[in-house]
């Protein structure tokens, strides 16, 4: 924090109060402008004593809920910046409470980022006022789901893969395709498991990619017309062998440990919690691939307190702090010196860093209409044609 | 009734069977408070006394506690006033449109929780533009309450007629002085029903909360369900529910001995 | 005769006018009553219900997530025609009534044992009783039947010598667990409704021949009717907007709380789910409408 210049330059934050004053009386339900701004700051001013931010459960911890567990506080220290911050529970809410302007940060999955620069809810953010920036794996920055038109969005955090997890009792064989819970999830019928949320769409395209292959699907978020049927279809199949949904994970660890659920998809955290309380289940990376999580940190747009915002993105950005924050919450960091922070091998358990297994990974991003695979032919099924097809899927 | 001995012993084997159903889930909160298990799973491979200590100093909990009980105390006090004036206008007048004031009050108890959720959420932050904050919980959950005092208080009216009011006009008591000093007297045990009830109703409430809450305002339903997103958190939440129902006893009890011993009065 | 202190005669404040004033005009009177609490719902529930009912005849750009402001009807025509909403609401619906019933069963016993049988201290007692499980908290409680019914749980280990089974997640765990988690809020009214009714009534009914049963059927029910179906609107209503529950051990199934919530929170499409919501205000304003006659809204 030390190093970012304290020079007190309140130009851009007169421009951000007055962008959100106009905002404000504009009525809340008319379309707002998505440039308003379009501009990253190339300075950085005084700390204004807060900030609010808006993460996933467990990315920040201040000891209030363990004592042990807290990078909130040296940050408040260091820079003055009192946190309060709100969890939400899935990509959309995220989305949608970053629509309140009551947050000036955000932790955004990749299935929200683009949604977000698109609203106009976040602004382009100027790395070089991020001297932790540099640490970060070279494979994580400007990728699709954190960068526009050249233009980074955002910090990344962390990342992880969703996995197939199954019940060594019932499979002594490690599966190795996703198979079991497609075309063979009958096998299970009433003890199979998914994610509950529309982005599960592209794990049934990245099996298409490889058993219909005449589909051509390039990238399991670019799917146009004919593609997104396909996907939808095989998931209306996979339903009916479908025991639950899940997104909270204390309902998946109970539903492994249990019995209730005997294969799936999950996160390696979830197994993790589940060797450790010894139920037999086991984790695979499946030969098609997986889909997986990049996180970014992103700053409002309308932040009010976009110094202190800048310096949780430097902290949380930090090797100790990324350590602290990724390890808790169970996934690879993004800071290439972290793994020296963390605990003895959780950074293996993860794959940090670990480039050829990252590339099997289809980042989340969020579906638009303009085909992200770059076709101009077609228009590609956008993200609320895709909740469309979930509830329906669901049924 | 004359019931014979053989129905009165049928239902209260019925009534007992029943509640013993009703606790079983509280017992299996309670062992999971005590076991080593981390996501409750059953039957719990190990006791332990960690969750307990933890949970006491836990201060996200202790602060959810806080802030629920102070929205709690807050919007029972609101629903407390305007329950008792509009119960106070609907039994004592006849008037146009009284019916539609009934089904008023009713209505936010008895249109699914998520509606009022999302019709409050649209209302503060896109028509009015207010930023969602502890009060914008308060606000909604005294509105849901409202109902529990209003039906409290005019069943109590209704009992009571107005001969008592009129004696006191007629000894020349003020408006004021006769509610204080005759009306309030006799509603006491019903207010204090009618107020519990509401604060259990907003305690517990979470779907409103949900879309009512501003950020950092942490209600303990809303502490327990992020709490189900994170590791390692489910059991200290199970140790806040014992303590809950223990601490519950109390004033539900001293409600039931007002309430008891003034019906043995009359 | 005991000798009462002259009243003292009261002072002539501007208080004591208001008083002469509201005691001789009973209009004012009521407009000061109704004033506030009608201010208060009048602005903040009929207005915040209104707008959101407008909201369903808007429509939403899927690109910026904005809700622009003309007129459509696709999405009542859309909720009416999809065969999704029509799946949806019927099985809610289901869901709502038979935990309507199975809480209505098993709370009459319950509430009438309290009223009628119980002795003043046993009353105590058993209202106790019901009303302590309503402090732990909704969640914990779901996530108990979760681990009760369970392939691993208390139910499979009790019934199993018995050649029984949990039914496991799904629609029947959803109406068990729905049903114990409203227990209270029917038993509460039905147990009120019944102790308004005089023992001397039953008595009579005894006296004049009549048994038991036609006691019960002829006297307490249409007496307590009231009560009952107070009780049912609290239970039919909760079921009708659950999303959590189901969420929690409903298995793969989704109820219409659960259409509206993705449609606000993940699809970010407020004025489809407006149009969605109202398919239970529909229902819930047809059920209110069908038992306003029987006097059950003065019995919540």
């Amino acid at each position: 924090m030390k190093r970012i210049p304290r020079t007190a330059r309140r130009g851009a934050t007169v421009g951000l109060a007055i962008a959100s004053i106009a905002v404000l009386t504009a009525c809340g339900t008319t379309a707002a402008s998505n440039d308003s701004a379009g501009e990253e700051i190339t300075e950085l001013g005084e700390m204004e004593g807060q900030v609010s931010l808006l993460a996933w459960p467990g990315y920040v911890e201040d000891g209030s809920n363990d004592p042990a567990i807290d990078w909130v506080t040296p940050f408040e220290e260091e820079t003055g910046c009192q946190v309060t911050s709100k969890t939400y529970g899935t990509s959309d809410e995220a989305f949608n409470l970053m629509k309140t302007g009551e947050y000036d940060v955000v932790a955004a999955s990749g299935d929200a980022s683009l949604r977000l620069v698109a609203a106009g809810d976040v602004a382009p953010v100027n790395t070089d006022l991020i001297p932790n920036y540099e640490g970060i794996y070279d494979f994580l920055k400007m990728q699709s789901w954190n960068s526009v038109d050249g233009k980074a969005y955002g910090v990344p955090h962390g990342y992880g893969a969703n996995l197939l997890m199954y019940n060594t009792e019932v499979f002594p064989e490690p599966p190795t395709s996703w198979d079991v819970v497609f075309d063979k999830a009958s096998e299970h019928a009433g003890k199979v498991t998914a994610y509950d949320s529309p982005i599960y769409i592209a794990d049934a395209a990245v099996y298409l990619m490889h058993h219909q292959p005449e589909l051509g699907i390039e990238n399991p978020y670019a799917l146009d017309e004919e593609q997104f049927q396909a996907a939808v279809d095989l998931l209306k199949e996979q339903r009916a062998s479908i025991g639950e949904y899940w997104s909270d994970y204390l309902k998946e660890i109970q539903a492994f440990e249990t019995g209730d659920t005997v294969v799936g998809t999950s996160w390696q955290v979830i197994q993790n919690v589940l060797e450790s309380s010894g139920a037999p289940t086991a984790v695979v990376l499946p030969e098609e691939g997986t889909t997986g999580w990049s996180d970014t940190w992103m700053i409002a747009s309308e932040a009010k307190n976009p110094n202190c915002a800048y310096a949780w993105l430097n902290y949380i950005a930090s090797p100790e702090a990324n350590a602290a924050a990724t390890e808790y919450f169970g996934e690879a960091p993004s800071n290439e010196a972290a793994c020296e922070f963390r605990s003895e091998g959780s950074c293996e358990a993860f794959h940090a860093g670990d480039e050829e297994y990252a590339s099997q990974i289809w980042y989340w991003s969020t579906p638009i209409a303009e085909c992200l695979d770059g076709r101009t032919d077609v228009e590609c099924v956008d993200y609320s044609g895709w909740t469309a097809a979930w509830q329906e899927i669901k049924g | 009734m004359r019931l014979s001995r053989f129905s009165r012993t049928t239902l209260g084997v019925i009534t007992a069977i029943i509640l013993g159903i009703v606790y079983v889930p509280l017992l299996v909160v309670l062992v999971n408070s005590f076991s080593t298990s981390t996501s409750l799973t059953w039957p719990p491979p190990g006791f332990t006394l960690e969750w307990w200590g933890r949970a006491f100093r836990s201060a996200g909990a202790l602060e959810a506690v806080s802030t629920s009980v102070q929205v709690a105390v807050i919007s029972t006090l609101i629903s407390l006033v305007l329950g008792t004036l509009i119960s106070l206008a609907l039994q004592r007048f006849a008037f146009f449109g009284r019916d539609a004031i009934s089904l008023l009050i009713i209505l936010p108890i008895a249109l699914p929780g998520i509606i009022t959720g999302i019709a409050l959420n649209n209302f503060f932050r896109t028509i009015m533009g207010v930023p969602l904050s502890i009060w914008t919980v308060v606000i909604a959950h005294a509105t849901f309450c409202i109902v529990t005092v209003f039906n409290n208080v005019i069943a109590r009216l209704r009992r009571l007629g107005t001969n008592l009011e009129e004696a006191s006009a007629d000894l020349g008591a003020g408006v004021w002085t006769t509610f204080r000093l005759v009306t309030f007297p006799q509603l006491r045990s019903a207010l204090l029903a009618g107020g519990l009830l509401a604060f259990a109703l907003s305690f517990d409430e979470i779907i409103v909360t949900t879309f009512t809450a501003g950020s950092g305002v942490t209600t303990l339903p809303i502490f327990i369900l992020n709490n189900m997103f994170r590791p390692s958190q489910a059991p200290i939440v199970s140790v806040i529910a014992v303590v809950l129902v223990l601490i519950s006893i109390i004033p539900i009890y001293i409600a039931q001995r007002l309430s008891g011993s003034e019906q043995q009065r009359r | 005769m005991t000798t009462h202190a002259p009243v003292p005669r009261p002072r002539e404040t501007t208080a004591r006018a208001a008083s002469v004033f509201l005691s001789t005009h009973p209009r004012a009177r009521l407009a000061l009553l109704l004033t506030a609490p009608l201010f208060w719902l009048g602005l903040v529930y009929i207005v915040a219900l209104v707008l959101l009912l407008v909201t369903a005849f808007w429509s939403v750009d899927s690109f910026t997530g904005q809700i622009s402001q003309t007129w459509t009807l696709d999405n009542i025509i859309t909720v009416l025609t999809g065969s999704l909403y029509q799946t949806v609401t019927l099985r809610t619906l289901g869901v709502a009534l038979l935990v309507t019933i199975i809480d209505v069963a098993l709370a009459l016993p319950i509430a009438f044992y309290m009223a009628k049988v119980a002795t003043p201290r046993m009353q105590r007692i058993l209202v106790i009783a019901v009303l302590t499980p309503l402090w732990a908290s909704y969640l914990v409680k779901a996530y108990a039947w979760r681990s009760v019914l369970s392939q691993d749980g208390i139910l499979e280990w009790l019934v199993a010598p018995f050649g029984g089974s949990t039914p496991g997640y799904g629609l029947p765990a959803t109406i068990i667990t729905l049903s114990y988690l409203w227990l209270p809020y029917v038993i509460l009214p039905i147990y009120a409704g019944l102790e308004r009714v005089p023992d001397s009534l039953l008595e009579a009914s005894g006296d004049l021949g009549a048994r038991t049963w036609p006691t019960l059927r002829h006297v307490v029910l249409p007496l307590a009717l009231p009560a009952i179906i107070a009780g049912t609107i609290f239970s039919f209503s909760l079921s009708l907007g659950d999303y959590i529950t189901v969420n929690i051990v409903g298995g793969a199934n989704q109820m219409l709380g659960n259409l509206v919530y993705t449609n606000v929170g993940a699809a970010n499409n407020l004025p489809l789910a407006s149009a969605i919501a109202l398919i239970p205000i529909v229902i819930i304003f047809g059920y209110l409408f069908l038992v306003r006659r029987t006097g059950a809204l003065d019995n919540l």
